[in-house]
């Protein structure tokens, strides 16, 4: 069992890992961390997007003994400490990008992955990024057009809410 | 301007702030203390007779705390069916027992075989790889017509044959249906597959069972639209437990889209493992998993023949379907294909004679139950597309067509037993006609044949049941539960209130609109007002969340309690402001009498109520609290009219959606932002129907998409914006509400105008082309180009 260590939303964190581990579950089973979901096992939906040094990456794709050392962000760490949430986050729930909830923490950190190299991308952008984050809810229509806004752009002319 | 409060409001969702952070709590975010974790080894065979099931080296292996097979579940009930329906010869549908565990056979692949428990869930995978089983495998059953055939083999030894039923509705109006066709002067026939689906919401399904030795007392938490629907089916009819002995919580839910409606097999056993093993015991489905546990939807194979007049009215209209039931019943898989279906078979049109045989086949499949439209979308699908082809074969124009055809005079009769209570189907035809542009539709046309494209354009419109139901009409058809809701509204002495609903909100957003209900009958804030929802133990009784019920039927519930709430507090009032009760308003959250300047806040009476100092307590009881049991008297009927516009890639038959508008009536709407959300989302699944999902399986009963890297779910790349409108609204007649129920329409009212356009796109460029199955998939279109 490697012993690990980690910066976890600013937090030094360590534990003990089977080398067969995910770094999902170790998030979610050895951090408590549940806000990172699992949604598939072939490394398609996204739910489990996390940044580990600054990138998108689907941590369910990847061991937890490979992130030793490694600075993660997941989407606990979003919102500002006293709760208010992110211009994306926000973005999210003003624009209804949302339902059931289950996508949106790696939509969520996608978005924000999208932004950093792209902060202003056009509807075709946004929508091939997220071809590897799955929602059955929202048709994507408002996660579209909250990610737009979240980017500074006037979503006002898309027909309709 | 646009209210920001109460019922119309487009407010943002409270349960959003959690859900943005992390902070959900879903069921695989619950771990109890000492709990074991359960890995089920499935059949990886369709059909087969457990040869040998030897689990002594795997019990041997760490970690393991049990290994459970069929023989540990003798005497335990099988998972029940909640609707009979009556075959035409007015005999009771077969069905087979379904064990929790398999037993002497496996009948599809993904039944679960043995179930190894264990301290943890890696040790509880390794120790299923050292059980040794052996399966014979028989003759699968997997093609419907083949099923049927004298001497194909059968799914359920005991039973005598693998029909189901053959149901025939109406069946007295078979002879006049018969006699209709004889006369008519043109015929349209279309022969066509729904393809069946796997709901696949993002959350894969969870339990969690847990047990108190001492008080006897059972949990589960699980990932379900109706926990009190899964206490009582799991409690009275599998476990054998009581209710007050047996809590079932349904936390926050990622997804249900129907299929997380059922009671299954899983559910059962981590209920019964953890009072077995004394300690808490957890499943987390695999989305491998998922696809060959999770009942799958439609799976309908149709023949719909359209009569029409000389005039071109509809006189007639027939339909043969077999119905996949998969290898055992599923909750609600039996009325489906029969009173979801053939209800809706007028769709929005005045055809005066209908007849609907459905033939029920079992198939060493995953069983088959509803998804979302459940029934509807495929009525709407076959209807839609036949009237379609019928329009190009006479020539005329599909608008006009159904236009002339529309019902237009409410309340209407359905022939097929259903009365439709209100609807302007000109009207949302109009509305689309706005939104649509279709005037600009040839000019668009040339910019994609510039382009070396084909475009096409589909409309369709649709009518759907919803609320269901009420439980005298439902008991009548075979349901073997009520179908009414439940609320009890708490008010507390400072004035605030809880609901606790029976509804359950896995994504449609209870926690913000149905708090937008009460503020708006008591004119308070709705911060005042908190959802309690999902807990056996904390809402009285509940049917749950399916069938776009929860605001026509739980909604409705609330209001009647609220009502009991508003009429008390009235008499408080009225004894505090020495007033006579009728003469008593209560408006923006304080109560006046009328004509006087007299006036007492809404939180002072609510105080009053618990501290009865000056208080009528001869007349009443202190305290604020009351329940009411809502049962419909109908059902909703929400419609529609939908257009698509796809442009085609006559090098590759690519489809792209390039427009999409959606015109529907949902009655009155208490959130708009939030019903807007519901079409998009119906109308993403509808497409992906039509275009890119479709459940396979192979001549020997193997699931071959059976992950997301073979099962096309659609993404944001395949999907266009919507254009959504809900302004032609006639409000539901007998709810308090005026509601409907908008959960579904997107995904019945959406297939069969993608269909449309597609189709319209082939024939506009010269090809023979009358129909393609479903889903749309670049190889189908291409080939039927050929």
């Amino acid at each position: 069992m490697p012993d690990i260590k980690m910066k976890v939303n600013g937090v030094e964190r360590s534990g003990s890992v089977e080398g067969r581990d995910l770094l999902s579950s170790f998030l979610r089973d050895d951090l408590g961390l549940t806000g990172t979901h699992v949604g598939c096992d072939t490394s398609q939906c996204g739910a489990c997007v996390v940044h580990v040094d600054g990138e998108a990456v689907k941590s369910c794709t990847m061991l937890a003994a490979e992130a030793d050392g490694a600075e993660i962000v997941t989407i606990e760490g979003m919102a500002a400490p006293d709760g208010t949430l992110n211009t994306i986050q926000q973005a999210f729930q003003d624009h209804h990008g949302l339902q059931c909830g289950f996508c949106t923490p790696g939509m969520v950190m996608s978005a924000s992955a999208l932004l950093k190299e792209n902060p202003k991308p056009t509807e075709a952008e946004i929508r091939a990024y997220l071809e590897g984050n799955i929602c059955r809810c929202t048709g994507y229509h408002n996660i579209v057009k909250a990610i737009m806004a979240a980017s500074g752009q006037d979503v006002g002319a898309i027909a309709a809410e | 301007m646009p209210k920001d409060h109460g019922i119309g409001a487009a407010q943002t969702r409270r349960e959003d702030v959690r859900f943005l952070t992390g902070q959900g709590n879903y069921t695989d975010d619950i771990n109890l203390k000492g709990q074991a974790y359960v890995h089920f080894l499935r059949s990886d065979v369709a059909h087969g007779k457990i040869a040998k099931l030897d689990t002594s080296a795997a019990a041997a292996m760490p970690g393991v705390v049990r290994i459970f097979t069929s023989a540990d579940f003798e005497g335990v009930g099988g998972l029940p069916c909640g609707w009979q329906v009556t075959d035409k010869h007015g005999e009771p549908m077969q069905e087979p027992a379904h064990p929790i565990i398999a037993s002497g056979k496996v009948r599809h692949v993904g039944e679960i075989v043995a179930a190894v428990v264990a301290e943890s869930l890696p040790q509880a995978r390794d120790a299923a790889e050292a059980i040794e089983l052996d399966i014979e495998e028989l003759p699968p059953v997997v093609d419907m017509k083949a099923a049927l055939e004298a001497g194909s083999a059968k799914v359920h030894d005991d039973l005598t044959s693998n029909l189901c039923y053959d149901w025939g509705f109406v069946e007295e109006n078979k002879g006049a249906v018969e006699e209709a066709f004889g006369k008519a002067a043109h015929v349209t026939t279309l022969e066509l597959v729904n393809n069946r689906l796997i709901a696949n919401p993002m959350e894969p399904r969870v339990a969690v069972g847990d047990y108190t030795r001492h008080s006897d007392e059972s949990t589960l938490y699980t990932t379900s639209q109706n926990p009190h629907v899964i206490r009582l089916l799991m409690g009275a009819f599998v476990l054998g437990i009581p209710e007050h002995k047996l809590r079932v919580v349904a936390p926050d839910v990622g997804g249900g889209f129907g299929t997380k409606i059922f009671h299954y097999a899983e559910e059962a056993f981590c209920t019964f493992a953890a009072k077995a093993c004394n300690r808490a015991v957890k499943w987390t489905s695999t989305r491998s998993e998922a696809f060959m546990s999770d009942a799958h939807g439609r799976d309908h194979v149709t023949t719909i023949q359209l009569a029409l007049d000389e005039n071109n009215n509809f006189t007639a209209l027939r339909t043969d379907t077999l119905a996949n039931m998969g290898a055992y019943l599923s909750t609600f898989a039996p009325s489906v294909p029969t009173w979801l279906h053939g209800t809706l078979m007028a769709g929005n049109y005045k055809t005066p004679l209908i007849y609907v045989n459905v033939k029920a086949v079992f198939t060493n499949t995953v069983p088959v139950d509803a998804y979302r439209g459940a029934g509807r979308p495929e009525a709407t699908y076959q209807l839609e597309r036949v009237i379609d082809k019928a329009a190009r074969e006479l020539g005329v124009d599909p608008i006009a067509l159904r236009r002339q055809n529309f019902v237009t005079e409410f309340p209407y009769a359905t022939p097929v037993a259903v009365e439709y209570d209100t609807g302007d189907y000109h009207g949302t035809m109009d509305a689309l006609e706005r939104m649509a542009d279709f005037a600009g539709f040839e000019a668009r046309r040339k910019e994609s044949e510039a382009k070396g494209k084909l475009r096409g354009l589909g409309v369709n419109c649709y009518i759907e049941a919803c609320g269901i139901a009420p439980s005298n009409l439902v008991g009548q058809l075979g349901a073997r539960a009520g179908l009414y809701e439940s609320a009890t509204v708490r008010v507390n002495a400072t004035g605030g209130l809880v609901v606790m609903t029976g509804s359950h909100s896995h994504g449609q957003g209870h926690e913000t609109t149905f708090p937008q209900v009460i503020a708006e009958m008591i004119g308070i804030d709705e911060s005042m007002v908190e959802i309690v929802h999902g807990d056996t133990s904390k809402v009285p009784m509940g049917m749950g969340t399916y069938g776009s019920r929860s605001l026509a039927v739980g909604g409705s519930a609330m209001v009647r309690a609220a009502e009991k709430i508003i009429n008390k507090t009235k008499k408080i009032a009225a004894h505090l402001m020495e007033a006579s009760e009728a003469d008593i308003e209560l408006k923006d959250g304080a109560f006046s009498v009328a004509g006087t300047d007299k006036s007492v806040a809404w939180g002072d009476v609510c105080l009053a109520a618990y501290v009865p100092h000056n208080y009528p307590l001869e007349d009443i009881e202190p305290g604020l609290e009351e329940t009411a049991f809502y049962d419909p008297s109908n059902f909703t009927y929400p419609s529609g009219a939908y257009a698509c516009e796809v442009e085609v890639d006559p090098e590759t038959g690519k489809v792209t959606i390039e427009r999409f508008a959606a015109a529907d009536d949902f009655g009155n709407v208490v959130n708009p932002m939030i019903v807007e959300g519901q079409v998009h989302g119906g109308i993403a699944q509808g497409v992906g129907q039509a275009l890119l999902e479709g459940c396979v399986y192979d001549e020997n009963g193997q699931l071959l998409s059976a992950s997301y890297m073979d099962y096309a779910m659609p993404r944001a790349d395949d999907l266009p914006f919507y254009s959504v409108d809900h302004s032609s609204a006639t409000p539901c007649t007998h709810n308090p509400l005026g509601v409907k129920g908008c959960g579904e329409a997107g995904a019945i009212g959406s297939p069969p105008s993608v269909v449309n356009a597609v189709v319209d796109a082939l024939q506009s460029a010269g090809k023979n082309v009358t129909h393609i199955d479903m889903p749309l998939t670049p190889a189908r279109v291409w080939a039927a180009m050929q």
